[in-house]
């Protein structure tokens, strides 16, 4: 795996990753980020939805904490779980945990982490996580460590200097089981760093991370590669997203988009909380709530201009009539919209990059930010 | 279901289908329906999407499968997302973005069903919404209206509906006004030349009753006609339409549809089965994916894995819909319907009952 750098502006890296995969000759493009799924799907996708979007990036992101729990079914079935779920062809990252679901502190020993999938606990020694990868095969997988400090508030430097000191073991075990492996030797172990030193050639993927003001900031810090989640926290509570992010539309778009934006931004006077599964999340000002009533007779797309299959074929009213009805479309008509959205918008970041209009960019996301 | 009115039984209907193939034995045959929006190759499974849409399939998916007819429920529509708004969404076509042909229920049966308030007069069906609790009357002039509005290409009369294990006067009364409501949909449908009305025989199990409903009916001037609560075997006793959620709901509820049955992929003995679902199915999911990750799929949240299941049961009934027609284009529905029954039952003394007796009636023994 090789990173090449085009060009790097103001902390901000544009380039590729060459040579992934088992074979080396897929590319992916940062700064860019990840496919999420659950259970090595995609939210709500099968093979042919998932294929009506647009930009669906070249690696997708697996959750241990899904996959765990098969980790014998994998074992026996052999081939690895890129074939195993269907996705034979794509570029597969395994994350310790679901950024989704945040985890309970206070499960990190100095021997074992525990990540929790929907059956309960795992628990996950040094060894066993790494039979589990040799049984998953993924190209890239997030080393085993001791996160907790990222998500305390109150972190003492005590837990911190811990927090360092377990990753680093686990890291130096981790590899010492790669080393003695051909199966796991295939794949590219990620480390995690607390605090430590980020060399400018390392590949630099952040976790948790994945709301469009966030991802521009972490951009400007030098970070390469993101989770995709959020598009799918807003397909759960019922929301699309309609963030623009065309720093360059034509001047009657920018009329017309300006028209539309201030009328949002009226219409959001309070932030709405909604609970539900796992995304116990406020609605933000990139998207709509199309449960609202004023979407009952919009016979418009979701974004005007907007390319993918929902918006294509379908209206705001019926996207309206699917969640009144707690149909299971509007999970799926959702989830393909806003992955192209946000797809869309890394796309956009890129090209600002390439053409150095980051700041004209990032002051419009800024302006549509709450 | 439902079987269109041909040249043989029907002088000046309009004349909706055409028959390709008849079987020499029993009464089952190979047709076209000519519908506004495309040609039907019948006998025909129709998915159910009751509410505007067929559950988690997209209709680019279930064109994809092959089926050119579903099922849309008018008790449901007329309540949400109600007539007016389909009406300016350019009919339930438009709203759900569904190119090919649609069938509506009156929305008695619905009604009559899931509402536990209901009564039934001459006048019609009135019953409590569920939802805002007002009170309505699903009057025959009023079904008639709604599916108007929707703009289905087959829209069913109003009947009233008697349960088949129900006997005694209330069948007879129930057969006799079921004509007397065709007649007032009839009088009342607004767009006879873009959506066909059928009617529905009624007269429980009583043949007689059957009998008179039919010669009745017979005389309006309807291209086709329904009945209700079979399934099954009635290709064999000659009708070309079918409507079910079974592979829909149960497709919910984690059981894929097997020529031998169903499967519970929720179950642990399917834990390690890298196989398909059914070897011989083309469709998506038996195509890309197994029955092991399926199970693994299955006891996840991610609703995935219904939408597989989904497309999986449509495909599998349409598949076999297509088979039986096959079957008697090529002369041979009988053997068909022996090697299914066998299929499915393993000895033929494990067939149930009816549907021996009623193949039998048809000239079809099994075994």
């Amino acid at each position: 795996m090789k990173l090449s750098l085009t060009k790097v502006v103001n902390g901000c890296r544009l380039g590729k990753i060459k040579n992934l995969g088992k074979t080396g000759d897929h590319t992916m493009d940062i700064p860019g980020c990840l496919l999420y799924t659950k259970t090595g799907s995609a939210p709500h996708l099968t093979h042919h939805t998932l294929h009506n979007i647009h930009g669906v990036p070249a690696m997708a992101q697996l959750t241990l904490s899904s996959l765990a729990e098969h980790h014998e079914v994998l074992t026996e079935y052999k081939e690895g779980v890129g074939k195993f779920i269907g996705m034979p062809e794509s570029l597969l990252y395994c994350s310790l945990h679901d950024p989704v679901s945040p985890c309970p502190a206070g499960y990190v020993t100095n021997k074992s982490v525990s990540v929790w999938s929907v059956a309960g606990r795992v628990e996950m020694t040094v060894s066993k996580f790494m039979a589990i990868q040799k049984a998953l095969q993924p190209d890239w997988f997030q080393c085993l460590s001791d996160g907790e400090v990222s998500c305390k508030e109150a972190t003492s430097i005590k837990r911190v200097r811990k927090s360092v000191d377990r990753s680093l073991l686990f890291l130096d075990n981790c590899l010492r089981l790669q080393e003695e492996s051909e199966v796991l030797q295939k794949s590219v172990i990620i480390g995690v760093i607390e605090g430590g030193d980020v060399m400018e050639e390392r590949l630099r993927l952040i976790s948790g991370v994945s709301r469009p003001d966030e991802v521009l900031e972490c951009i400007e810090r030098g970070v390469d590669l993101f989770e995709s989640f959020f598009p799918y926290q807003v397909t759960e509570r019922g929301c699309a997203l309609t963030f623009s992010f065309d720093y360059q539309p034509n001047p009657e778009e920018t009329l017309l988009q300006q028209n539309g934006t201030q009328e949002e931004i009226k219409c959001m006077d309070q932030i709405k909380k909604i609970e539900t599964t796992g995304c116990n999340q406020e609605i933000t000002s990139f998207e709509i709530n199309l449960k609202e009533k004023k979407y009952q007779e919009d016979f418009n797309p979701l974004v005007r201009g907007c390319s993918c299959y929902c918006c294509k074929n379908h209206t705001r009213a019926y996207i309206h009539h699917l969640l009144v009805t707690n149909e299971l479309l509007a999970g799926v008509l959702l989830m393909m919209h806003n992955f192209e959205h946000y797809f869309g918008f890394f796309h956009y970041i890129r090209e600002a990059l390439k053409s150095d209009k980051l700041a004209q960019l990032k002051e419009l996301i800024h302006r549509q930010a709450s | 279901m439902a079987g269109a009115a041909t040249q043989a039984s029907l002088e000046s209907a309009p004349r909706i289908m055409r028959l390709v193939a008849e079987c020499s034995r029993s009464r089952a045959r190979a047709g076209e329906l000519w519908l506004p929006h495309g040609t039907v190759a019948t006998p025909v499974f129709m998915p159910v999407g009751t509410q505007a849409t067929m559950k988690g399939i997209t209709t680019e998916q279930l064109d994809a499968l092959g089926c050119r007819i579903c099922l849309g429920n008018t008790y449901h529509l007329g309540l949400r997302p109600g007539p007016e708004l389909i009406q300016k969404a350019n009919g339930l076509h438009g709203f759900m973005n569904w190119p090919h042909n649609l069938l509506t229920d009156s929305g008695g049966f619905q009604m009559v069903s899931l509402v536990s308030l209901s009564e039934v007069t001459e006048e019609g069906v009135r019953f409590r919404s569920p939802y805002d609790g007002n009170e309505t009357l699903l009057s025959p002039e009023k079904s008639v209206q709604i599916q108007n509005a929707l703009g289905s290409d087959i829209i069913m009369q109003l009947d009233d509906v008697v349960s088949s294990t129900v006997t005694g006067p209330r069948v007879e009364e129930a057969m006799y006004r079921s004509i007397r409501w065709l007649d007032r949909c009839i009088a009342a449908h607004q767009r006879p030349d873009k959506q066909n009305l059928f009617a529905i025989i009624q007269g429980g199990l009583d043949a007689d009753l059957r009998a008179t409903c039919l010669e009745e009916m017979t005389k309006r001037d309807v291209p086709g006609f329904a009945i209700g609560g079979l399934s099954g075997v009635c290709v064999a006793l000659g009708c070309d339409m079918f409507d079910c959620v079974f592979p829909t709901r149960t497709a919910r509820f984690g059981s894929a549809l097997v020529p031998t049955g169903n499967l519970q992929l929720r179950k642990k003995v399917f834990e390690k089965d890298f196989g398909p679902i059914d070897p011989e199915c083309t469709c998506p999911t038996c195509q890309k994916h197994s029955r092991a990750f399926l199970h693994a799929l299955l006891h996840s949240d991610n609703t995935a894995a219904l939408h597989h299941l989904t497309v999986h049961n449509i495909a599998y009934q349409l598949q076999l819909m297509s088979a039986v027609r096959t079957s008697i284009v090529e002369k041979r529905f009988p053997d068909f319907v022996r090697d299914f029954m066998g299929a499915m039952y393993g000895d033929p003394t494990l067939c149930p009952t009816w549907a021996t007796d009623a193949l039998a009636s048809v000239g079809i023994t099994l075994g």
